[in-house]
């Protein structure tokens, strides 16, 4: 059986290159995925930990991130595609209008 | 539980003062924007249906008691037992009646010189009326440090709005200037809310005796309320700013009741509240007010703008106010109060002559006056009469208040009697130099031509020069109102348990 | 209600009347209304002095004007000697002059405003003397002083006139000063400030003495000198005696009642009024007596050299007025009151033959343009002569016995003073003899100097202005014949008649020094005649090169010591500086302002810093996330 910590530091593998991702990545589309992938990596870690300790409530958080996600994404490309219009880019860089 | 006369009659005459131009100004709302003579028609029937209200105030005021009177209490929030309690005594009821008063004079000068947003204006100004008299009733501290702030933004606006060129920087200096002040007395409020036993009640906080490190405390976080409000010396820059950029109304209600506030709070609150405080700060307050006196006063002589210099003359006239409130003594506090009449009337008025030649050349530069005199006589003669009572002379209002203040001044400190007494040659001098520039001399070409005072001016005018000549004729008429209460004061400042000692406590 | 309270209200009534309806209604017509309310006055104040010497006084009040405490104060009348004298001074001089004034105001514009000024003057000036309490004095004190402001302005247009205006009531509010603080030392010394229990009770307090800013100080001396200070201003004393000069710049008539017969002399009135206060501080009677002496001297040294025919008289009045001030301080209180009264007639006589010579010059006032009206203006010419001799001090005008009573008390007084006093004042003597003739000689003899416009338009004044001029002229001559000196065969009247409220003074020496002194002030008065004549008449070449010959002292004199330029200099001049460099300049723009701007400016300051954070790049936002969530969980699992 494959112990614990090899899921742990998959999942941790996963968000760290999903984190990594997100921080450096210019692209908002690439830097969109970059934050599913760390969903993922969330994911990957309830299933092992509630697989470990045969609780069920794990597998219930991770259907309910897979929603969650999936809406989002729903929301986040169609918000991203809105500012594409009117920026004509997808270089984050150039969305700074909140800056004070 | 403290004394006092109910209002038995079953008309709540103060709760209707405060009511009535509130609901001219919801009737404003109402009025189309294009009728304007409507909007103005409307302000001027409920200023002068709240100040014939007021009357009966006068008349009805029993003399003989420093209880308060008139007084109406209701529940209003139970749970911090906070009340809705209204009251006058013989200090705040001059000067609801004096705040009913401005209050028509200022609709009639506004009448034609404000064009742009006469709605606004006139509400604001009703709203304005409404919470200066809830300042003055208020027993609860509560419910005036509402009204208190209340005032604020109508002020805000009639600068802001309403104002000369540099209006916006003068609102917010005017603003953020007073609300520093109040912010720190609603911490001193609070306070004695706690330490009094949760309570709001003036007459009750009023009663109870406080710690002197605490007292001294209170002492300066009401200090920075009230007198940035008078102006005391050295919080007064906002003054100039404030009187300079208002329209004329603005400055008359600035002058005529505002900075009266300022003052009363030291009547009403410092002195009673806060009585081994007070008496261990005399001497700081004596030195403040002479500084204000002379250093007003100097200022005055080297401005070259009309409105600048009435508004540092204000801060002369108010450090008078202050010498004579902190002199302690009948004479003193009697005349400090009479000069806050005083001033409010003279300096009120001052502001309405400066407005009326204003609307006509449009210009505030003394320079740019000159033989008046030769073409508005009437004008003039009024005008002669304010400045006359400004440096008090003798038959008109000035004269019995600084005599008074100055005497009781000398009472309490020979050297802020002396030095003080010299603010009245200085004000001779400023105020003459001031007439003889706009008044006489060679006619200027801005000023030829013009007319003289209209009717309606004349109406704005008139009710100020019978109250310089009443009150300087025979004083009696509103000293007599004030006896009992001032009576009552100096015994309450001098029954501290003796502690006030300054020197004890550095020790 | 007595008749006397209609004394001062009639004129205020006119005053009210006169500048309601005067400008629109009444305009030429003004004068009735004046001239009859001040006759109606001087009829009650005649009633009043037939009360009085009938040995009836009357002390009450009319009402409450203050109430404050332990402080109250009424507005009342105290009727005895020396308000009946003052009284009959005042609305005798005042009639006359309203009357003269028909004539030489006529045709100007502001005909009603130059009458309701003149009542509300006799107003404020009958309120002053008829007050019993020190705080209504202090009302008519003010209130003669606004009249001032108002008539010596009376020409607006004109920068010198209301220039000197202004520069009257401010200097005036430096006695003021004084006198205020004099009151409120009086009420907290005696707890009222009527003058009934002050006088009766000062001298419980001759001993007593005060902290006054920290210094010890006699209490009497002190009350008296802050009183003093009151006189100093309002009588064009040194040092404040700079106003008067300039108030020429009033109308005619307004210098003859305001600038000499009456209101000048309040100071003196205060002095006499208070006399059981000063009478207890010697210190301070010397004070009196020197800075009245030293003025008079100082003042007709100035008069020698002036060219303005009214300069010249106003120079003559601060100098009479020292006089006063003179016999006041030396005790003979009753003497400064006699000459009061006498000056009254012949400076107002003097002033108001001066303005019939303007009337005639068409303004004119410079003496060295003018010459042998007499051939012109007859009337004016022997008034004006009488006037001077009396001022001269001849014997038997009104000048002589007041002045002479003057010295020979200053002489044989007991004041330590009085001998050098007696110099001075014989002095004085000598040069106002010199320069009244000089006047006289440069206006009215030799020829004429100036333009021929001029002296064609040359002619007598009106009957309107004459008339009063001759009615004076009786009292200039007369006036002096109710107190003929013991020595001279009378029973010095005046005195007897003062002694209830003003004491007596007795001179101590003997019939043949009270010859002598006599003897010199006569003989110095015809000595500086004789002078002016020599020097005007027969030797007009003489004073040009006299003040070539010591063109320093002229000059010095000419520009009165240069006591204007001085108080310019450190005093006006430097309160202006300090007001605009020092406290507009530097506390209010760069001190309080700087707080004030500096909070909210350092709180944006700041800010802005703070704002260079907020990138608005989500990954910015991330990144300190990042950070921040492994900087916790590095705490966590190192602790």
């Amino acid at each position: 059986m494959v112990p614990l910590n090899w899921y742990l530091l998959l999942s941790a593998a996963v968000f760290m290159i999903g984190m990594f991702g997100f921080l450096t990545r210019k692209n908002i589309i690439i830097m969109f995925m970059s934050a599913e992938l760390m969903l993922n990596a969330v994911n990957i870690s309830f299933i092992a930990f509630s697989h470990f300790l045969q609780d069920l409530r794990g597998h219930i958080f991770v259907f309910f991130i897979i929603t969650v996600a999936a809406a989002e994404a729903a929301i986040g490309l169609a918000i991203i595609l809105a500012l594409f219009r009117n920026k004509q880019t997808a270089h984050v860089d150039e969305m700074n209008e909140m800056k004070g | 539980m403290e004394q006092t006369i109910n209002n038995t009659s079953g008309f709540p005459i103060l709760s209707m003062l405060i009511v009535l131009p509130l609901a001219g100004a919801a009737l404003i709302l109402f009025i189309s924007r294009a009728n304007d003579r409507a909007v103005k028609m409307v302000g001027l029937l409920f200023s002068i249906a709240t100040f014939a209200l007021s009357l009966p105030l006068f008349a009805n005021f029993d003399k003989t008691t420093h209880l308060m009177q008139f007084v109406e209490q209701h529940e209003w929030i139970p749970y911090l037992n906070m009340n809705y309690h209204l009251g006058l005594d013989g200090i705040s009821v001059l000067f609801v009646l004096l705040s009913t008063l401005v209050t028509i004079l200022c609709v009639l000068i506004s009448w034609e010189s404000v064009r742009m947003k006469t709605k606004e204006f006139f509400i604001s100004l009703l709203v304005m009326e409404s919470a200066m008299i809830g300042v003055f009733c208020s027993l609860d501290f509560m419910l005036f440090y509402v009204f208190w702030e209340a005032m604020l933004i109508p002020m805000f606006l009639l600068i802001g709005v309403w104002g000369g060129p540099n209006r916006i920087y003068a609102a917010m200096k005017f603003f953020l200037y007073t609300l520093v002040g109040s912010v720190l007395m609603l911490v001193g409020i609070i306070v004695l809310y706690f330490y009094a036993g949760r309570t709001f009640n003036i007459l009750e906080l009023t009663n109870a005796a406080y710690p002197f490190k605490m007292q001294l405390m209170l002492f300066w976080a009401f200090f920075a309320a009230f007198a940035v409000k008078v102006p005391m010396f050295p919080v007064h820059t906002w003054l100039p700013d404030a009187h300079t950029e208002a329209p004329t109304a603005g400055s008359v209600i600035l002058a005529a009741v505002l900075i009266k506030m300022g003052a009363y709070g030291f009547l009403r609150f410092s002195m009673p509240l806060l009585p081994d405080a007070t008496r261990a700060m005399t001497p700081v307050m004596l030195t403040l007010s002479v500084i204000a006196i002379i250093y007003g006063g100097v200022i005055c002589l080297a401005q070259t703008d009309l409105k600048r210099l009435i508004a540092y003359s204000s801060v002369s006239h108010m450090g008078f106010v202050t010498l004579g409130i902190f002199a302690l003594n009948v004479q003193g506090i009697e005349g400090g109060i009479l000069q806050m009449l005083n001033h409010g009337i003279v300096t009120g008025a001052l502001f309405l002559s400066v407005g009326i030649i204003y609307d006509r050349t449009h210009t505030r530069d003394i320079a740019d006056y000159g033989g008046v005199a030769s073409v508005m006589p009437v004008y003039a003669s009024f005008f002669i009469v304010f400045t006359l009572a400004s440096i008090g002379l003798p038959a008109t209002n000035g004269f019995v208040g600084e005599f008074l203040i100055l005497l009781g001044a000398f009472k309490a400190s020979q050297w802020a009697g002396v030095l003080s007494a010299t603010g009245i040659i200085i004000g001779a001098g400023y105020m003459l130099w001031l007439y003889q520039r706009v008044f006489f001399m060679e006619t200027s070409s801005k000023v030829a031509g013009l007319s003289d005072l209209n009717g309606r001016e004349l109406v704005a005018l008139m009710p100020m020069v019978i109250l310089i000549f009443w009150i300087g004729i025979y004083p009696n008429a509103f000293l007599s109102f004030m006896h009992p209460t001032v009576q009552h004061l100096i015994e309450r400042v001098n029954s501290g348990a003796g502690q006030a000692d300054i020197l004890g406590l550095i020790k | 209600m007595n008749s006397h309270a209609l004394i001062p209200f009639l004129p205020l009534a006119a005053f009210m009347i006169n500048i309601v309806f005067g400008r629109k209604y009444l305009k030429e017509k003004a004068h009735w209304i004046s001239i009859l309310a001040v006759a109606g006055s001087w009829v009650l104040a005649v009633t009043a002095l037939i009360e009085v010497l009938s040995g009836r006084k009357f002390n009450y009040d009319l009402y409450t004007w203050i109430l404050s405490g332990g402080f109250k104060v009424s507005v009342g009348f105290l009727i005895d000697e020396l308000t009946v004298v003052m009284l009959i001074v005042v609305t005798t001089c005042s009639t006359l002059i309203h009357i003269y004034s028909v004539g030489y105001m006529h045709g100007d514009s502001g005909y009603y405003r130059f009458f309701s000024y003149l009542s509300l003057f006799t107003f404020s000036m009958l309120m002053l003397v008829m007050a019993n309490n020190f705080l209504q004095l202090y009302f008519g004190w003010e209130g003669v002083g606004l009249c001032s402001y108002f008539l010596i302005g009376y020409y607006f247009n004109k920068k010198s006139a209301s220039d000197a205006g202004k520069k009257a009531f401010i200097v005036n509010r430096f006695g003021d000063f004084g006198f205020g603080l004099g009151i409120f030392v009086i009420f907290l010394t005696f707890g009222t400030v009527y003058y009934e229990p002050v006088f009766s009770q000062a001298g419980n307090f001759a001993d007593a003495t005060v902290q006054f800013l920290g210094y010890d100080v006699h209490l009497m001396t002190l009350i008296a000198l802050l009183l003093f200070c009151g006189s100093i201003g309002k009588s064009a004393q040194m040092p404040l005696h700079v106003w008067l000069p300039d108030a020429m710049e009033g109308p005619t008539p307004v210098s003859a009642l305001i600038h000499a017969a009456t209101m000048v002399t309040a100071g003196v009135f205060l002095v006499a009024r208070c006399s059981p206060i000063f009478s207890l501080s010697e210190t301070a009677l010397m004070v009196v007596a020197l800075t009245g002496a030293v003025t008079s001297l100082f003042a007709a040294t100035i008069g020698l050299v002036q060219n303005d025919l009214k300069r010249i008289i106003a120079y003559s009045t601060v100098s009479q007025l020292g006089y006063m001030f003179l016999a006041c301080g030396v005790g003979a209180y009753s003497a400064g009151v006699f000459h009061l009264y006498t000056h009254a007639f012949f400076k107002a006589l003097l002033f108001l033959c001066a303005g019939s010579v303007m009337h005639a010059m068409g303004g004119e006032l410079n003496i060295q343009k003018m010459g042998n009206l007499k051939k012109y203006m007859p009337v004016t010419y022997f008034t004006m002569l009488i006037a001077s001799f009396s001022i001269a001090g001849f014997p038997g005008l009104a000048g002589f016995f007041s002045k002479d009573e003057i010295l020979w008390l200053a002489y044989s007084g007991p004041s330590p003073v009085g001998k050098l006093v007696w110099l001075m004042g014989t002095a004085v003597a000598f040069l106002t003899a010199f320069y009244s003739f000089r006047l006289i000689f440069l206006t009215f003899h030799g020829k004429f100097r100036g333009t021929h416009e001029q002296e064609h338009h040359l002619h007598e004044s009106p009957k309107s202005m004459t008339i009063p001029l001759m009615l004076l002229c009786v009292g200039a001559v007369a006036s002096g014949w109710v107190s003929i000196p013991h020595i001279l065969g009378g029973h010095a009247n005046f005195a007897e008649f003062m002694k209830p409220v003003l004491g007596h003074a007795e001179g101590h020496g003997t019939h043949a020094e009270e010859w002598m002194v006599m003897a010199i002030s006569v003989s110095v008065g015809f000595a500086g005649i004789g002078l002016a004549w020599f020097m005007y008449m027969t030797r007009p070449e003489l004073p040009a090169r006299i003040s070539q010959q010591f063109s320093a002292v002229h000059r010095v004199l000419f520009n009165k010591y240069y006591i204007d330029e001085l108080y310019s200099f450190i005093l006006i001049r430097p309160t202006i500086w300090v007001a605009k460099n020092i406290l507009i300049g530097i506390t209010d723009a760069r001190i309080i302002e700087a707080v004030v701007n500096g909070v909210p400016n350092s709180i944006a300051a700041f800010s802005a810093g703070l704002r260079r954070v907020q990138t608005g790049l989500m990954q910015h936002y991330a990144t300190i996330m990042a950070a921040g969530i492994l900087i916790i969980a590095a705490v966590m699992l190192l602790r």
